[in-house]
């Protein structure tokens, strides 16, 4: 028996083995590089990293597209998954094809398509000055109210399928139960309905967080090079400037950021499936 | 249904269609952008042409970066559909310590900053003499893909009945051929679901590739953003309306077989 087990244990090891090769073990070397100076080991580059100014400018820049991402998707995803839920027939169709089909798009063109919307004779400022909401063009592009909703438009269907699938399995029963014992709409959301969709929502929001704070071709077609996210300054920092220690530097802090949200949303995920 | 309640369906449908009108305009856009007359992105287009599909048969770069995309995105999710596979069937069924650990890692590219992994990766084949754009572009390909075979297969193979295959194998039916006989044939649409996923991620994405292509291997999204940067006609967004019908086509047979909620539920 237990030898049985052990082989069936085996099977992990040929992905595990690559994803360790070829996904692990570059980014430890990178790590590494980080740190590694011709006399040792030096924080050098992180000190340097963190008190230029416009560097600190960048990295709240970034934390707060994400975050601002993140909730625009929220807010939208977490009524539409309910939508979704309760849709049958021709409307589930119609949510399930415009969650996939925008997928099929391409990152780029789906930016290039917003900044042409965003533009000052594109066709928003027109539709705005049209219905007398504005006399002259509002300038959209470039400004990171347009890439927050470039990028909520892009990473929305990550937020809405992991909702829509514990709301689908949400048990209708559970708040019509507590209804009947008197408990009113406010109380029922906040205490049951609520409670058994933070799955969900940890999932969805970890996902779309960690995406829009690595995004890179988003905000250089909406926002462009005069403000840098810290994706642009990997980029630049590599492709352009070859300033390889400055480069892997900031990769090290935008990773250390991506591995904190993996590892707090995966314990938040797992106290979360404890509590039920 | 108290009056709250009628309040926050009301809500909510109100909201869902917004939502959908959000996800489409993109690709309005981008297909009303196709058959303009105009050299230029106007909308509303001032005639209506087809001379930017008539375009494309002149653009090869284009159309040799489409075919490495599919390539890539092909071979790619194939390999990873298998890896993924034994990965899935090793957490599900082991019984070892750490398959909370080992699960965590294999699904941890998706959240990954790309242009890092990218970095890491150009890196790395540097550093042991991996020279060929095609074979590390296939590398790094894989490490996109793999991840979402395995969420998808992990969630799935947690629901099936492995029973089964301990009732094919008194059969007569050897370890391997059980699961390609049994297991894979009953999650077909978890099959469906994260073999689409992993195929348009790798054929979107451009963090990683970006630092593994050469002059003469370019990924289409890279490709893409270079002519924009070039000479930004609607061509493109003609070539982009072809793969949006190629994505219907695919939609519409994955609906007729499995459903369309199960193909993108698993």
């Amino acid at each position: 028996m237990t030898a049985r087990v052990d082989r069936v244990a085996l099977l992990a090891v040929p992905g595990l083995a690559y994803l360790a090769v070829i996904y692990a073990l570059p980014l430890l070397m990178l790590l590494a590089k980080s740190i590694r100076t011709a006399d040792g080991v030096s924080f050098g580059e992180y000190a340097a990293f963190f008190s230029d100014e416009y560097n600190m400018r960048v990295l709240w820049r970034t934390l707060r597209v994400a975050a601002l991402t993140t909730v625009l998707a929220l807010v939208i995803a977490y009524p539409t998954a309910f939508a979704m839920s309760r849709a049958k027939g021709p409307w589930l169709t119609v949510f399930l094809v415009a969650m996939v089909l925008p997928m099929s798009l391409g990152v780029v063109v789906k930016a290039f398509a917003w900044s042409i919307l965003f533009r000052a004779n594109g066709f928003l400022n027109s539709t705005l000055q049209w219905i007398g909401l504005t006399d002259g063009p509002v300038r959209m592009l470039f400004t990171e109210t347009a890439l927050v909703v470039g990028a909520a438009n892009v990473f929305l269907p990550f937020m809405v399928l992991p909702i829509y699938a514990v709301v689908r399995q949400l048990d209708s029963r559970l708040p019509e139960a507590a209804a009947s014992l008197g408990a009113s709409p406010m109380f029922r959301f906040f205490n049951v309905t609520l409670p058994l969709t933070l799955p969900g929502v940890v999932a969805g929001s970890a996902f779309t967080f960690s995406m829009a704070i690595s995004m890179y071709v988003i905000p250089s077609l909406i926002v462009g090079e005069r403000q840098q996210t810290m994706s642009m300054l990997i980029a630049r920092s590599f492709l352009y400037l070859r300033n390889e220690p400055l480069g892997s530097t900031i990769s090290a802090v935008l990773l250390a950021i991506a591995i904190f949200v993996v590892v707090f949303s995966s314990w938040l995920a797992r106290r979360l499936g404890a509590r039920q | 249904m108290t009056q709250t309640d009628r309040i926050f369906r009301a809500l909510s449908w109100i909201v869902g269609l917004i939502c959908v009108v959000f996800l489409m305009l993109p690709i309005v856009i981008t297909v009303a952008a196709s058959f303009t007359s105009s050299p230029v992105y106007t909308l509303p287009p001032p005639e209506w042409s087809l001379r930017w599909y008539a375009s494309l048969e002149r653009r090869s770069g284009l159309w040799d970066a489409v075919v490495l995309s599919l390539n890539l995105a092909f071979i790619s999710t194939l390999i990873s559909l298998v890896l993924g596979t034994l990965a899935s069937i090793a957490v599900t069924r082991g019984n070892f310590r750490g398959r909370e650990a080992v699960a965590t890692f294999a699904v941890s590219p998706l959240m990954m900053p790309g242009l890092v992994v990218g970095v890491a990766l150009l890196q790395f084949f540097r550093e042991i003499g991996l020279r060929d754009a095609y074979f590390s572009l296939l590398l790094g390909h894989i490490v996109i893909t793999l991840p979402f075979v395995m969420r998808t297969l992990l969630a799935s193979m947690s629901a099936f009945d492995f029973s089964m295959i301990d009732a094919a194998r008194t059969l007569g039916l050897s370890y391997p051929k059980a699961i390609l006989k049994v297991l894979v044939p009953n999650l077909a649409p978890a099959y469906l679901t994260s073999g689409l996923f992993a195929f348009l991620a790798s054929m979107d994405n451009y963090p990683i590739s970006i630092f593994l292509t050469d002059a003469r291997n370019k990924t289409l999204p890279i490709k893409m953003l270079q002519y924009l940067e070039e000479q930004p006609d609607p061509s493109l967004a003609a070539m982009s309306s072809g793969l949006i019908l190629l994505a219907i086509v695919v939609l519409v047979f994955g609906a007729r077989t499995v459903g369309l909620n199960r193909m993108i539920q698993g």
